[in-house]
């Protein structure tokens, strides 16, 4: 049913209501917009009022040449891809393994299992002994420091859990009688019914891990291993340049800096929207065991 | 007929042999980098020294905790945790239920979207981008110095006064947190039952009326749940970004907990102190949680176990 004619009291709550809504995105929005166009000004028309930009008045792409030829930047590049590519398999693996154990009944040892997964959500050893623990199993200083810790989040198996439960018993129960094992029913049949939920899975873990620079602070000590975070922090927040030198670079030496959160953070930035759908069924889990 | 229990053990492996298999791999991940440093959390109650190792290194009972409770910088860093925490319930709290509440009303569905899709936008900035962009705006010729002196301020390096330290927290925290923390509201109003929407309109309701009696009233148990949950982590702020934007100029008002037990720990090296530090703090979390959750569950929701 529709009404044929809106009241004006509706019009004008339409008016707040969208007014709002586009100023809060507005505001969401602006801080990123500026970070791109920055990185497309030279360092000049950028010293002369940090944080207005709408629109620069010419367009150079300079600085993402020389990002791009930074052997810092690049190396660091390249160490966060491998984080990524050692750790969201094993992050998937074990979250899979751990939800699907979660979800299943009937064993004896179920209870307290659980327990033992559910505790560390709450209590947590902290950052001294989990630093003693890195440089007691030998992982200071190699990229396994950054995989290997956190290389579950209770959270997130929670999450698979709760969709691992949602598929009707019946598919288990006749693949068993089938004669499939459990490691049979987790990749042959809840594997392909859960893809969304991995999907998600994958974007917090991926973000996670490309997001993450305290770690790498506190046990990588060789520039050579350290990931991109960490160098743009020693550039934005420590003032520190990008190791480079000639005039061209000198004339960017500001720009660059954008162009290189651009390039990092980008990527991500692209990804997010097509699962956006998803997040609904973590944040409701979440709320009530996180 | 009750059998002994290494029967029942052992029939009970022999049937789910697969199923404990498939742990064996989370177990060792738990163990080995959860449960092997909460065991490390006894140097807490030891002088450890690296070269002695946690087995070998002098107990000395509670000292370190003694040596926390007469330091002022840690009764400083209590409180701020506290003031931080509060502050971020009373300020950030309420602003994803608004934004909830007005997404809700939007029935255009790919305005809806795309306003949700850039809201949700900081959530996934790095947290090391968004300090950097605070400090460009916060510096003397930034913008948000600048918005400053168009209201009559001095043009300064916002970051170098303390009183400006709590704005610039709990904003940017609202900033990255407003999209991400409004789903779980917008979740809770898609599970309002339209008939309600239909009935009162049927009873003349106007729009506002039906936000006032039934959209808002829907949302009450997920807000009353979060809040109590939150309460359960009141001593729990974050050392990330306060780690990026504090300096020694502000360390009065931004220095927390977590923050302290970093600089006392991996600075300065005190080990066993900063690790007592952090024993207290989940000590007095784990109390708030248990109130929390009982409070919870007299509200009549779930609670946490």
């Amino acid at each position: 049913m529709k009404l044929k004619k809106k009241s004006m009291e509706d019009i004008v709550l339409d008016l707040i209501i969208y007014t709002l809504l586009l100023a809060m995105a507005f505001v969401c929005l602006y801080p990123m917009w500026y970070i791109l166009m920055a990185s497309f000004t030279n360092s000049s028309e950028l010293a002369l009022n940090p944080g207005f930009l709408l629109w620069p008045k010419k367009f150079v792409g300079n600085a993402y040449k020389l990002v791009f030829e930074n052997p810092l930047f690049l190396n660091s590049f390249w160490n966060s891809i491998k984080i990524e590519l050692l750790s969201l398999p094993i992050n998937i693996v074990l979250t899979l393994l751990c939800g699907y154990f979660l979800a299943c009944s009937g064993m004896m040892w179920k209870k307290p299992l659980a327990f033992m997964v559910l505790f560390t959500m709450f209590f947590t050893g902290g950052m001294i002994p989990n630093y003693l623990n890195v440089k007691d199993l030998r992982l200071y200083n190699t990229i396994w420091a950054l995989v290997l810790p956190g290389a579950m989040t209770v959270y997130n198996a929670i999450i698979c859990k709760t969709s691992i439960e949602a598929i009707p018993d019946s598919l288990k129960d006749a693949a068993y009688i089938d004669g499939a094992n459990d490691f049979h029913i987790i990749f042959k049949v809840i594997l392909p019914l859960i893809k969304p939920t991995l999907a998600v899975l994958l974007l917090y873990y991926g973000v996670a891990h490309w997001n993450a620079w305290f770690n790498a602070s506190i046990y990588i000590t060789d520039n050579a291993k350290i990931p991109v975070q960490n160098v743009l922090r020693s550039v934005l927040l420590a003032n520190k340049d990008m190791a480079g030198s000639g005039d061209e670079y000198n004339a960017y030496a500001e720009t660059i800096k954008y162009a290189a959160i651009v390039v990092s953070t980008f990527p991500i930035l692209c990804i997010y929207p097509f699962l956006q759908k998803y997040f609904a069924k973590g944040a409701l889990i979440g709320a009530v065991k996180g | 007929m009750k059998k002994s229990f290494a029967a029942r053990v052992k029939r009970d492996f022999q049937r789910h042999k697969f199923k404990y298999l498939i742990f064996i791999p989370v177990l060792v991940y738990l163990i080995l980098f959860c449960y092997k440093p909460m065991y490390g959390v006894i140097i807490a109650f030891q002088k450890f020294r690296p070269s002695l190792g946690i087995d070998g290194s002098p107990w000395v009972g509670l000292e370190q905790f003694a040596r926390a409770f007469d330091d002022p910088y840690f009764w400083r860093a209590l409180r701020n945790t506290f003031t931080i925490s509060l502050l971020s319930l009373v300020f950030s709290f309420p602003v994803p239920v608004l934004l909830a509440l007005l997404l809700n009303e939007v029935k255009v569905s790919w305005f809806k979207r795309t306003i949700q899709t850039l809201t949700y936008m900081p959530h996934f900035i790095a947290t090391v981008v968004v300090c950097g962009m605070i400090t460009v705006y916060c510096q003397t010729n930034g913008l948000f110095s600048q918005i400053l002196v168009f209201f009559g301020g001095e043009p300064t390096n916002l970051l170098t006064h303390s009183k400006y330290f709590y704005p610039i927290y709990i904003l940017s925290t609202i900033w990255q947190n407003v999209g991400w923390d409004s789903i779980i509201f917008l979740a809770a109003l898609a599970g309002i039952d339209q008939e309600q929407y239909e009935a009162a309109r049927i009873d003349g309701a106007s729009r506002m009326q039906q936000m006032r009696y039934i959209t808002f009233p829907g949302l009450v148990p997920t807000i009353s749940m979060l809040l109590v949950l939150k309460l359960g982590k009141v001593l729990n702020v974050g050392y990330e970004k306060i780690l990026l934007l504090y300096q020694p100029l502000t360390y009065d008002v931004a220095d927390v907990i977590s923050t302290y037990v970093y600089r006392k720990g991996l600075i300065d090296a005190d080990y066993s102190f900063s690790t007592a530090v952090n024993l207290f703090n989940s000590a007095v979390n784990i109390v708030f949680l248990l109130v929390s959750n009982r409070i919870s569950k007299k509200l009549g929701q779930s609670g946490l176990f």
